[in-house]
């Protein structure tokens, strides 16, 4: 369920997330609709690819790094 | 003489927005917050590796297909440890082959459990009792079941609950004793003598001006 691997690699789940913030998807609602993952799942893995130096965010708003 | 010092629980209340928390579970640390935008069934059990705490935990990953089709999501509690969730959710697939397919939380600290009333000393001093929590999208406690340890709870009237608050709010009605979806639901009753009058002219199923029933 980790989005972020012990060694610091993003997960399979992570790097879904990844690719849908790729793709312009920025709001946790967006990204649980892109990817088929429940919302819970997705701000909680957020934070752990922001925590991961993946993903910054600004104003509820989330963008690669 | 020995002073008695009674310690008063706070329970939340219907209504009341559900306390946020952050708690580790076994889908990694989760806050309530984390569930805004979808409902939520926060339960508790006693304890890991229990008969009836097994049979419960099965029947709700078996409803959990008809939960999400409604929007809801499960959220397991005790107080016990995460090695003892994972190891329990494992035991249950292997000898039974239901997967457990929801968050519980390692309650250890009983942080989570105090801030919902979910332990009473009346039962237990160290184990939550049967506890059942359903919290709507904008995070507001909707519905509380409390069950005694001895005693399973009822995954069909979990999910008539759960039709019946959301048929509530879809449709500004009430839901009768007993009411399951495709039956009659309950017109508000009317607030002035007027509406009383055109209440009976409605069209309405009605056994009083305060008792009509309208199919949805």
């Amino acid at each position: 369920m980790p989005c972020v691997s012990p060694d610091g690699k993003p997960t399979e789940s992570g790097v879904k997330m990844l690719g849908a913030l790729k793709v312009g998807k920025s709001s946790p609602e967006d990204i649980a609709a892109a990817t088929g993952m429940p919302l819970f799942r997705v701000r909680r893995g957020i934070r752990e690819l922001a925590a991961a130096g993946y993903v910054t965010e600004n104003g509820g708003a989330y963008a690669m790094i | 003489m020995e002073e008695q010092v009674e310690q008063v629980v706070s329970m939340p209340k219907l209504g009341e927005k559900a306390p946020d928390f952050e708690a580790p579970t076994t889908f990694g640390v989760l806050k309530l917050s984390d569930f805004k935008g979808s409902w939520v069934i926060l339960f508790s059990h006693p304890a890991d590796f229990t008969p009836v705490c097994t049979t419960e935990f099965m029947a709700f990953a078996q409803i959990q297909p008809e939960l999400k089709k409604r929007g809801v999501e499960l959220l397991g509690l005790s107080v016990d440890s995460i090695t003892s969730h994972i190891a329990w959710a494992r035991n249950i697939e292997e000898k039974t082959g239901v997967k457990i397919n929801f968050p519980i939380i390692a309650d250890l600290n009983k942080e989570v459990s105090a801030k919902f009333g979910m332990v009473h000393p009346g039962q237990s001093k160290t184990e939550t009792v049967r506890c059942v929590f359903v919290i709507d999208p904008n995070q507001v406690i909707r519905l509380i079941l409390y069950y005694p340890l001895t005693t399973g709870r009822n995954m069909d009237e979990i999910i008539r609950v759960v039709d019946a608050l959301q048929m509530a709010d879809a449709n500004k009605v009430a839901t009768p004793a007993n009411w399951r979806p495709g039956d009659l639901v309950i017109v508000p009753p009317p607030q002035t003598q007027e509406a009383a009058v055109e209440r009976m002219k409605q069209g309405y199923e009605c056994v009083d001006w305060y008792l009509c029933r309208k199919k949805v």
